[in-house]
């Protein structure tokens, strides 16, 4: 369905999102809300790292992490650690653990997004780093409104052709226009301490990339 | 009221009345079954299932969903939700002549005005199971247990906007196991191909029709044969002679004795040749 939606473009913002992260060896990194593995595996290639050693997936729902360590046994990224947990309330998580949190198209299904950016502060180890790759506001009006139909005619349409789920995918396109817009998500980035907080925008604004620094 | 159109219904119409009207049982039906008084408003349990089901799609919209089920439906059978979707697309004159066909019928109308339900909740399957045998309710509870198939299954209709016509499709799907029980065909691919000529002999609706022509492409030549010599010409001559399968008020006529239902219904025994 994410091919089909996004015309198989997904994969070069997550490709972007990560070359963006550069990660470096030595590192430990979070990836939340990233069940099945997708940022996770690329964050390993990049890393050149065989095994996948040093990177930790968590995500609220076990059915995804358990899709993820059965592509990463596939994969041979035996080193990945597979965590269930609430990205509101990372409990088994210690302070100051992490250098990477990356969270890619999860903080917009957050119900408490202040919660979960405070809970990526605290997990971070000082001088760490935050990213997220989520769906934001395009900018142009124009293609604004292009984006708006497609969005509202053709995707529901696709969910019910390819998923059998209408309302599910009318749901995603909703809640991509509830989520803050690019500033105003910046602004509770920096509310929940992060300095350096800055942003990019992909594919006219679709999506955006969100990076900040704990000190 | 009552459209009396020929000789044939009249005297249909005054059997269906007598038995309907001296028997105000609700055998076997569970408290949340519809009652039977006049209750098409807002206190019809039906109409807050359409609310919840209802999908408001454009006129365009509709059309790519029905060209895409279709070609779903051909290429993956096990995509039952795009059968569904094909079929509610597809089917709005269809629909508005079956609603028509009800309306000509006092049972019909009856089912019209009630909105009866079949699924778990609503039907007493284990008062079913001790009637006697050879009724209804007793052959149509043994059909559901040999062919491990549950009431339940039926997919809510989401893309018909009137609701009454919303209801007659809703209908369609939660008979389709007392179709194949009055019919007497198992659900394999033959038993399937002759219900869906009944049904989209008498119904009109695409998917039937479309069913019924492209099923039999996936028999092998020897279930062909026994197709074309027994299953077919028994399936049109039973789907012209009998009555409109919408217009049967199965839940009021689970005691009826097969044989009795069946020559009531005008429906003849499959035997193979």
């Amino acid at each position: 369905m994410n091919d089909a939606m996004s015309f198989g473009i997904h994969r070069l913002w997550k490709d972007i999102f990560v070359d963006r992260l550069a990660p470096s060896k030595p590192c430990k990194i979070l990836d939340v809300a990233g069940g099945t593995g997708d940022i996770a595996f690329r964050i390993a290639k990049y890393l050149r790292n065989s095994d996948g050693g040093g990177i930790t997936v968590c995500d609220i729902n076990q059915a995804m992490l358990d899709v993820g360590r059965k592509r990463a046994s596939e994969l041979g990224f035996s080193g990945m650690e597979w965590l269930q947990g609430n990205a509101e309330c990372l409990s088994s998580i210690a302070d100051n653990t992490y250098d990477s949190y990356t969270i890619a198209f999860g903080i917009r299904n957050v119900t408490h997004i202040d919660k979960a950016l405070k809970e990526a502060y605290r997990v971070l180890k000082p001088g760490g780093q935050f990213m997220c790759l989520e769906f934001s506001q395009v900018q142009n009006e124009n293609l604004r409104w292009l984006y708006d139909q497609y969005s509202f005619q053709a995707i529901p349409v696709m969910g019910q052709l390819i998923a059998g789920q209408w309302k599910a995918y009318q749901y995603l396109v909703e809640s991509i226009r509830q989520f803050p817009n690019q500033e105003e998500f910046a602004g509770m980035i920096e509310r929940a301490g992060f300095a350096f907080v800055r942003h990019e925008n992909l594919t006219f604004g679709v999506v955006a990339i969100h990076c900040g620094h704990k000190l | 009221m009552l459209k009396l159109i020929n000789g044939r219904n009249w005297y249909a119409a005054c059997v269906f009345r007598r038995r309907i009207v001296t028997s105000s049982e609700k055998l076997c039906l569970k408290a949340e079954a519809s009652s039977e008084e006049d209750s098409t408003g807002a206190d019809n349990p039906y109409f807050a299932d359409f609310q919840k089901f209802h999908i408001e799609a454009s006129p365009a919209q509709k059309l790519i969903l029905s060209l895409g089920s279709a070609i779903t439906t051909l290429l993956n059978p096990g995509r039952p939700d795009a059968l569904g979707v094909f079929g509610e697309t597809s089917g709005h004159s269809a629909l508005q002549k079956m609603h028509e066909k009800m309306m000509m019928s006092s049972e019909g109308q009856l089912i019209l005005t009630d909105k009866p339900r079949i699924n778990s909740s609503t039907v007493d399957l284990n008062c079913l199971k001790k009637l006697p045998p050879n009724t209804l309710g007793r052959t149509y509870i043994k059909f559901l247990e040999e062919n491990n198939v549950t009431p339940d299954s039926r997919t809510p209709v989401q893309f018909v906007d009137d609701i009454e016509l919303a209801f007659v499709m809703q209908r369609y799907r939660e008979i389709h196991d007392l179709v194949h029980t009055v019919l007497g065909m198992p659900t394999n691919m033959l038993g399937e191909v002759a219900v869906k000529w009944v049904e989209g002999i008498q119904t009109g609706l695409p998917m039937c029709v479309s069913g019924a022509i492209f099923g039999p492409l996936r028999l092998k030549p020897k279930q062909r044969q026994r197709y074309v010599n027994s299953y077919l010409p028994w399936a049109l001559s039973t789907a012209a002679n009998a009555e409109f399968i919408l217009n049967i008020y199965f839940e009021k006529r689970w005691e009826q004795p097969m044989g009795e239902l069946l020559k009531e219904l005008k429906i003849e025994p499959f035997v193979e040749s």
